[in-house]
């Protein structure tokens, strides 16, 4: 439903003073688009068994879990579930890795085999690509042009600091903690594999790691190519299902160590479980970014920040900028900017190269933003939608602004995980620092100013671990990445990172 | 005829005030052959909380100082500590220890201030970074101090163990709220007055004295607390990572059963500052 006339005038204000009304460029469905889908193999098995000790081996239980397209609802393989005897021969198999090779190794030696896997990786590139957006619903263009080229990124990244690490922690002496037992979430599949898995391999770990339950494929399929690098038997272990075989992974005596990235509650849940242990922890939680834009932004381009910044992966990003805070004199225009950029994405099938957002990773996830918008409905914000055509079969969600909201909505406060944005506004620079900062989680933050002053102030002042200026939801192997507060603790990348994975003595 | 000393109301520091728990309790202390020495306060939640708003306000203000300040006024806290050091090694004699070891102790709580006092302005420079991203950002990562600490000191070397535990806390701009020695809490009264007459703005550090078993919940759960370092049991180190999982607190714990070189390198420097910060990471455009 195209836009009415009374429509247009609310939200195309006069700009400046030249009366020249805000274009606005209605595509909705008018304009059909040619189908662009991408069409490279994604070599799926059938079938896939844990790896273990280098090897896919077979659940003990023999149970087996569908994974699905969420874009279709189609099967596309059967996968292990992974039960607590496996789970028990995947830390076996890494501490005798830890014990007898991949503890032992030269860092020069650690190195080469992170080099070939960020190699081989790349050379794989569209094939990870396409399989991770067939198991994961995000649009091809991201996941072939972030996805896949920012994991080889990492560990050829941390490739190199394998035989640097006595330049990490000056006046200590470095060595490895031993095995480690890692737990990751669904939205960046093979990325946050390849956050958690480089720096602890090159610093001399071994890992068992557990993939999310709606997207193990890709996993499995970086670990065929840990077969083809050799790497030795045991140095990475993967098991897989659902949150009982996180839990086995996370309570098994042998890691001394355990790395989380997941939900802030759930994160609540493995530190009070882990509370009679000594474990070293590192968590990377939820987020509740704010995205603050200042009168003198480049609104265009600030505008095209915020799409990027909620609407990437369909909003399922730990560190999205889902409060959006605009300085009241621009707050008309933004909103009308925003509404006209909202209406041209293209929301459907992720294989579409044309795609802008893809399907919502699960049915559950679905209900979840769903019941949350229907949440900032009732307590009286403004809802926007544009009216495109979804597909009928598959997990997909409009993407939705939210106006009028205030610091008490569930919107405001609560981590929704989707294409949802909320929108406050602000005075004061003061303000805004202060409504940004009310939250309980601090993982990131943008600024979209034209003044590097303010910038500086701003970074200076916002609790949150990642502050992007004039950007959003950047990521690089060298970038520390972390929050502050209930968004965790510990950092993913840089230097400081890889000393989360270290013992000093 | 012999004249009267005139004894000491030991009081716990506070927001920069000298004050009796609000609970009006107390429990006596004894000197080295038994004999009733003075009542010190047995402090409650309640003055736990209070210290933690003390803590509060405090806070922006002192991690705005400037490096070099901070560094300057944890010196004049060595300084304010060496030209007591022979009170202070009475208080600490009143313990098991002799007056030797006792002394020893309070140097080596000296040389440590001064150490981090040195820290101040390096640490920075040390464990922050300029990062080579792939994109056409001046990338960079800076310390922040995480806010107000809890402290829960040992009761062993209870000056030492106190000022191991605060001083790093406070060179990167954190406030503290710490518990005395349960044992040996007179050497903290003393060291109240010390930090009083340092130039450390009140409310840096907030020092209470009274009993573990009804102070730890609440250093836990307090949810305004986002760091804890303690020396603690089994138990203890249970319940504070327990309570801390709550608004996920950052918990750096050193057993107690471990028997800790209090007088060790290993137990200052660079990486107990680190333990206490934040990195934060800036991406800021490059263009015209």
């Amino acid at each position: 439903m195209p836009p009415t006339t009374q429509d247009k005038r609310k939200t195309a204000p006069r700009a400046g003073s030249r009366g020249r009304a805000v274009p606005e460029l209605i595509f909705g469905d008018l304009w059909e688009y040619d189908p662009a889908p991408e069409t490279a193999d994604p070599k799926l098995k059938a079938r896939y068994d844990l790896f273990i000790g280098g090897e896919f081996t077979a659940p003990k239980a023999g149970a087996y879990f569908d994974t699905i397209n969420p874009a279709t609802e189609q099967k596309l393989a059967d996968v292990a579930l992974a039960g607590q005897a496996d789970v028990d021969a995947a830390y076996r198999a890494a501490q005798r890795a830890f014990d007898t090779t991949w503890g032992r190794m030269p860092g020069r030696e650690r190195a080469k085999y992170l080099y070939r896997v960020a190699r081989l990786l790349q050379d794989r590139a569209r094939e990870f690509a396409v399989a991770e957006t067939l198991n994961g619903g995000k649009p091809i263009k991201e996941s072939r042009d972030f996805d896949v080229p920012m994991a080889a990124a990492h560990f050829f990244y941390h490739a190199g600091w394998a035989d640097k690490l006595d330049y990490v922690a000056p006046g200590r002496k470095i060595a490895p903690l031993g095995v480690v037992g890692q737990v990751i979430p669904w939205n960046f599949p093979l990325l946050m594999l390849a956050w958690k898995l480089a720096p602890a391999l090159a610093m001399g770990n071994c890992v068992v790691i557990k993939p999310a339950e709606t997207t193990p494929i890709t996993a499995l399929k970086l670990a065929e190519i840990f077969q083809q690098a050799g790497l030795p038997p045991g140095v990475v272990n993967i098991v897989t299902g659902a949150g009982e075989t996180g839990a086995a992974v996370m309570a098994h005596p042998t890691p001394v160590k355990v790395a989380f990235t997941g939900s802030t509650e759930v994160g609540k849940v493995i530190m009070r479980s882990l509370a009679g242990t000594d474990k070293k922890m590192t968590m990377e939680l939820g987020g509740k970014a704010a995205n603050i834009i200042f009168d003198d932004a480049p609104l265009d381009q600030a505008v095209e920040g915020v799409v990027n910044g909620i609407f990437f992966n369909q909003g399922h990003v730990c560190c999205a900028g889902s409060r959006l805070l605009v300085h009241e004199p621009v707050a008309d225009r933004v909103l009308a900017k925003l509404k006209n950029r909202v209406r041209v994405l293209r929301v459907g099938d992720p294989m579409d190269k044309n795609t802008d957002l893809g399907a919502i990773n699960s049915r559950q996830q679905l209900e979840k933003i769903g019941e949350l918008v229907d949440s900032g409905v009732k307590e009286g914000a403004e809802i926007f939608q544009p009216p495109c055509r979804l597909p009928a079969k598959g997990f997909f969600f409009r993407p939705t602004l939210f106006s009028g909201v205030t610091q008490s909505h569930r919107i405001a406060r609560e981590e929704i995980f989707g294409p949802v944005l909320s929108i406050l506004t602000f005075r004061t620079v003061d303000e805004a620092v202060e409504k940004a900062n009310n939250t309980a989680y601090g993982l990131s933050a943008g600024v979209w100013t034209d003044k590097g002053s303010r910038i500086l102030k701003l970074s200076t002042e916002l609790k949150a671990g990642v502050i992007w200026a004039n950007t959003f939801n950047k990521f690089d192997p060298a970038s520390p990445f972390g929050g502050y507060k209930e968004s965790g603790f510990g950092r993913e990348g840089g230097r400081q990172g890889l000393l989360d994975y270290a013992k000093l003595t | 005829m012999n004249r009267l000393i005139v004894t000491k109301t030991p009081k716990v520091y506070i927001g920069g005030a000298f004050v009796r728990s609000e609970s009006g309790r107390v429990f006596p202390v004894k000197d080295a052959a038994g004999a009733f020495f003075a009542n010190v306060p047995q402090c409650t939640r309640k003055d736990l909380r209070n210290a933690v708003e003390a803590a509060a306000k405090a806070g922006p203000g002192w991690a705005r100082r400037t490096a070099y300040n901070r560094g300057q006024i944890l010196y004049r806290l060595g300084e304010m500590l060496e030209s007591r050091s022979s009170e202070m090694a009475e208080a600490i004699a009143l313990g098991a220890a002799g007056r030797r070891a006792a002394l020893r102790e309070v140097v080596a709580a000296v040389d440590r201030l001064i150490h981090y006092a040195g820290w101040a302005d390096k640490y920075e420079q040390v464990l922050g970074s300029v990062n080579p991203v792939s994109s056409p950002h001046f990338n960079f990562t800076v310390t922040e101090p995480m806010g107000i600490v809890g402290v829960v000191a040992p009761d062993a070397a209870p000056l030492l163990g106190l000022v191991s535990l605060i001083a790093p806390a406070i060179t990167s701009g954190n406030t503290v709220v710490a518990l005395a020695s349960g044992t040996h809490p007179y050497p903290a009264v003393v060291f109240g007055e010390m930090l009083a007459t340092s130039d450390l703005p009140g409310g840096v550090v907030n020092l209470l004295t009274g009993f573990r078993k009804e102070l730890i919940p609440t250093f836990a759960t307090h949810t305004h607390l986002r760091a804890i370092t303690a020396v603690a049991d089994a138990a203890e180190r249970k319940a504070l990572r327990l309570g801390g999982a709550d608004s996920v607190k950052r918990v750096r714990l050193v057993k107690a059963e471990d028997d800790t070189d209090w007088f060790g390198d290993a137990e200052s420097g660079l990486y107990a500052i680190r333990d206490l910060i934040e990195f934060k990471t800036t991406w800021h455009p490059i263009g015209a």
